[in-house]
């Protein structure tokens, strides 16, 4: 089980002290230093995310789709991975993501004085609430609504097409079929065809 | 440079291995000649290329497209919209979209199987309604073609008795899908046709080949050859008779010409080295799709031919058509909590609906065929994009996560595929200024949808929305509006270009004769989508298919009496 964005500060923060020595020693900055340590920790190590937009993709994933009694999180489903991935390897969605963070975190500081991730849940979801709805959305949050959708369709392909999501939706094809028997007669009869 | 020349002269050059070139050498080789067989992509082999069985979870970006393939990274097309180092132009105020894959097999190896005759009307449509031009020939002429190609090749189907959707030899069609179900019992209730799909899937064993799987991936290339495909089917028989020789990665630049003004041969670059060398033959047939055929045959020119290979009169390039088509989309809860069970089937289109309306009682001329899809297909990159725009709405959250589930197989989608009459301000040419990384002078396309495409694309909307309602569904996609031009899809889109080089008993406003012969030239033919006077709403492919082995035929009878 991973551990949620506070808990991530705080580990960053204890690799920051133990490599602060390392660090002055070869001039590296703290986000590098805590790459380092992620990649010796055998953790993803983001190619596109800065170490801060990457913890708020992994917070915002799961708060999209949860773990449930089905199935995992967004995060257990490795979504973040390949959403970095694609960034990485379709240019054109870089600047709307990173620039979708970005507003997401200015509207914070604005209501709440702080960043999307030092904002509690109930902060941000009060934010979220106001971009998740297009249908009631205000006008002058159209930016925030757009970013939303985009990454909330993301979201959906890397966690449904994903082995868990698979599971979750009891997509049963991508078998050899010798024979095919057609529509089942429970799904026949819920339809009233039969 | 030096052209590199073949030492050998071969019987027949056929330029492109797709559906008409690989029936032409096939029916030529086993024929007795000597074949070379010019393709301008590499070797693949669905048997070992093909992405089948592979989950969208094992690749990269989850099935998305990439450069190399505009269809999705697991999709067989080794190409897309646009070629790296292969343009064309667009005639300002022209939308034009042009597919091309460059690949042993060429479109066959992905395109939907949908194989359906054309009808006894469709050949003689002028007569009926005044517009566009009649065939040649005739259906009397095609059916013993369409039987032999029906055998050869396999299709599923069921015989209905209708006058235009001529019965066949057919496999059994297999069960419908439940949306399938659903489906055709909202069309009974609105006294719309909706009947089994003919489709050259194998449902049954044929000539070594197995019965389909049923695993809904024609698209990737079928590695167990259960479905129609150039070297699935018609190259091990043309390869088997020892006369045919496979030319991969030769890009055609021009059909040489003799001062006679009869074709000598092919001139070609050899991509792999780069190196211009020259196939020489008494016969050459162009397959290499409608409009690179038109192409190359402009792009031939000699004294003989000052406007291009068999262009004497203008014709080259003109009449281009393509489909019309539009798509709409429904939600329908009936589907929610739908019981779990394999839908894939064979390529997901077990049923469709042929036209079924009088042309008398409407505003518009000819007609279209619906096709439908649905179900629980594979997961996949894309997955219920735009779920904010349905009655579910967006959200976030366990609420989220539930609406997904309740959509996933709860959305049927149709597509509407419809005849074109050619006009004046449709056709390609050649650029007068751009060329492709050979050198070789590239195509300007000029299209203009007419009221009459625009007239019948509305109708589809009208009865997609019609079906949709009596469906007790929701529509996902508004109605479009004439500003929108009824949602058509530009030309190009889907994919079924043909007329660029038609047939005709008259060589003033056609091409090639009612044997696709060059009326310019007797040893040039032409075996792909340009021959053909109209494009019915059925897809071209098994006309194609039919078209090429009547003109194989011919070629062999005309060498064996001495005449080319």
């Amino acid at each position: 089980m991973r551990p949620n964005g506070k808990q991530m500060r705080r580990r960053e923060a204890l690799a920051l002290l133990a490599a602060a020595p390392i660090a002055s020693a070869f001039a590296c900055n703290g986000a590098e230093v805590a790459r380092a340590q992620r990649a010796i920790a055998g953790a993803y190590v983001p190619r596109f995310f800065t170490e801060s937009e990457y913890e708020t993709v992994r917070v915002l994933v799961d708060i999209l789709i949860p773990k449930d009694a089905r199935s995992g999180s967004a995060t257990d489903a490795g979504v973040p991975q390949f959403m970095d991935f694609l960034m990485d390897d379709q240019p054109e969605r870089r600047t709307p993501m990173r620039g979708g963070l970005s507003w997401l975190d200015a509207e914070c500081q604005v209501r709440f004085d702080r960043t999307f991730l030092d904002c509690d849940p109930s902060e941000r979801s009060g934010l979220l609430d106001e971009i998740a709805h297009p249908e009631r959305a205000r006008d002058e949050l159209s930016h925030g609504v757009s970013f939303f959708n985009r990454f909330r369709d993301l979201t959906a392909t890397g966690f449904f097409s994903s082995k868990m999501g698979v599971a979750d939706l009891r997509y049963m094809g991508n078998e050899h079929v010798t024979e095919w028997t057609g529509c089942p007669q429970e799904q026949l009869d819920k339809l009233g065809l039969s | 440079m030096q052209i590199i020349r073949s030492r050998k002269k071969y019987d027949v050059a056929i330029i492109g291995s797709g559906a008409g070139g690989g029936m032409a050498a096939k029916v030529l080789a086993e024929a007795g000649a000597e074949v070379a067989l010019l393709e301008a992509g590499p070797m693949w082999d669905s048997e070992k290329d093909s992405e089948m069985f592979t989950w969208a979870y094992d690749a990269p970006r989850r099935g998305a497209a990439i450069p190399e393939r505009h269809f999705g990274e697991l999709h067989a097309g080794l190409g897309g919209w646009s070629l790296d180092g292969e343009p064309y132009t667009t005639a300002p105020g022209t939308e034009f979209d042009w597919f091309r894959v460059r690949m042993l097999g060429g479109r066959t190896n992905h395109w939907g199987r949908i194989s359906l005759r054309f009808g006894p009307d469709d050949f003689k449509a002028r007569t009926k309604d005044g517009l566009g031009d009649d065939w040649p020939i005739g259906y009397d002429e095609m059916a013993p073609y369409y039987d032999k190609i029906d055998r050869l090749i396999g299709i599923f189907g069921s015989n209905e008795g209708l006058h235009n959707e001529p019965d066949g030899i057919f496999q059994p069609a297999p069960e419908p899908m439940c949306y399938e179900h659903f489906v055709k019992r909202g069309c009974d209730g609105l006294g719309i046709t909706c009947i089994p799909s003919r489709m050259s899937i194998l449902t049954r064993p044929l000539n070594g080949r197995p019965a389909c799987h049923y695993c809904g991936q024609c698209g990737r290339g079928c590695a167990a050859h259960a479905n129609f495909s150039t070297p699935s089917v018609l190259l091990p028989p043309a390869l088997e008779t020892g006369r045919l020789e496979l030319l991969t990665q030769a890009m055609a630049r021009e059909v040489t010409t003799n001062d006679e003004g009869l074709a000598t041969g092919v001139s070609y670059v050899d991509k792999t080295t780069g190196q211009e060398r020259h196939v020489r033959a008494d016969i050459v047939v162009l397959a290499a799709s409608a409009c690179e055929s038109a192409r190359l045959l402009l792009n031939s020119k000699a004294p003989r031919h000052e406007n291009g290979l068999a262009n004497n009169t203008g014709n080259v390039g003109r009449y281009l058509m393509d489909s019309t088509g539009t798509d709409a989309l429904g939600y329908f809860p009936q589907f929610e909590d739908g019981v779990p069970h394999n839908e894939d089937g064979a390529n997901g289109n077990h049923m469709y609906m042929p036209w079924w309306r009088d042309n008398r009682e409407l505003d518009f001329p000819r007609g279209y065929h619906i096709e439908f899809w649905g179900g629980r297909g594979m997961p996949r990159y894309g997955f219920l994009n735009g779920i904010e725009k349905t009655p579910l709405g967006g959200g976030y959250g366990q609420a989220l996560k539930d609406n997904y589930r309740k959509m996933y197989g709860s959305r049927i989608g149709f597509s509407g595929r419809g005849e074109m009459i050619p006009n004046e301000d449709t056709y390609c040419e050649l650029d007068p200024e751009a060329v492709d990384r050979w050198g070789i002078p590239v195509l300007r396309f000029h299209f203009r949808w007419s009221e009459h495409e625009l007239l019948q694309v509305k109708h589809m909307h009208e009865t997609f929305h019609g079906l949709i309602h009596e469906l007790g569904g929701t529509p996902l996609t508004p109605m479009p509006t004439a500003e929108e031009g009824y949602g058509i899809l530009p030309g190009g889109r889907i994919i079924h270009e043909v007329g660029v080089t038609r047939m005709g008993d008259s060589p003033r406003t056609s091409v090639l004769n009612a044997y696709c012969q060059a009326h310019d030239a007797k040893n040039v033919f032409v075996a792909d989508g340009g021959p053909l006077v109209s494009q019915p709403h059925k897809n071209p492919t098994w006309t194609i298919l039919a078209l090429a082995m009547r003109t194989s035929e011919y070629i062999a009878e005309e060498r064996r009496k001495g005449e080319i």
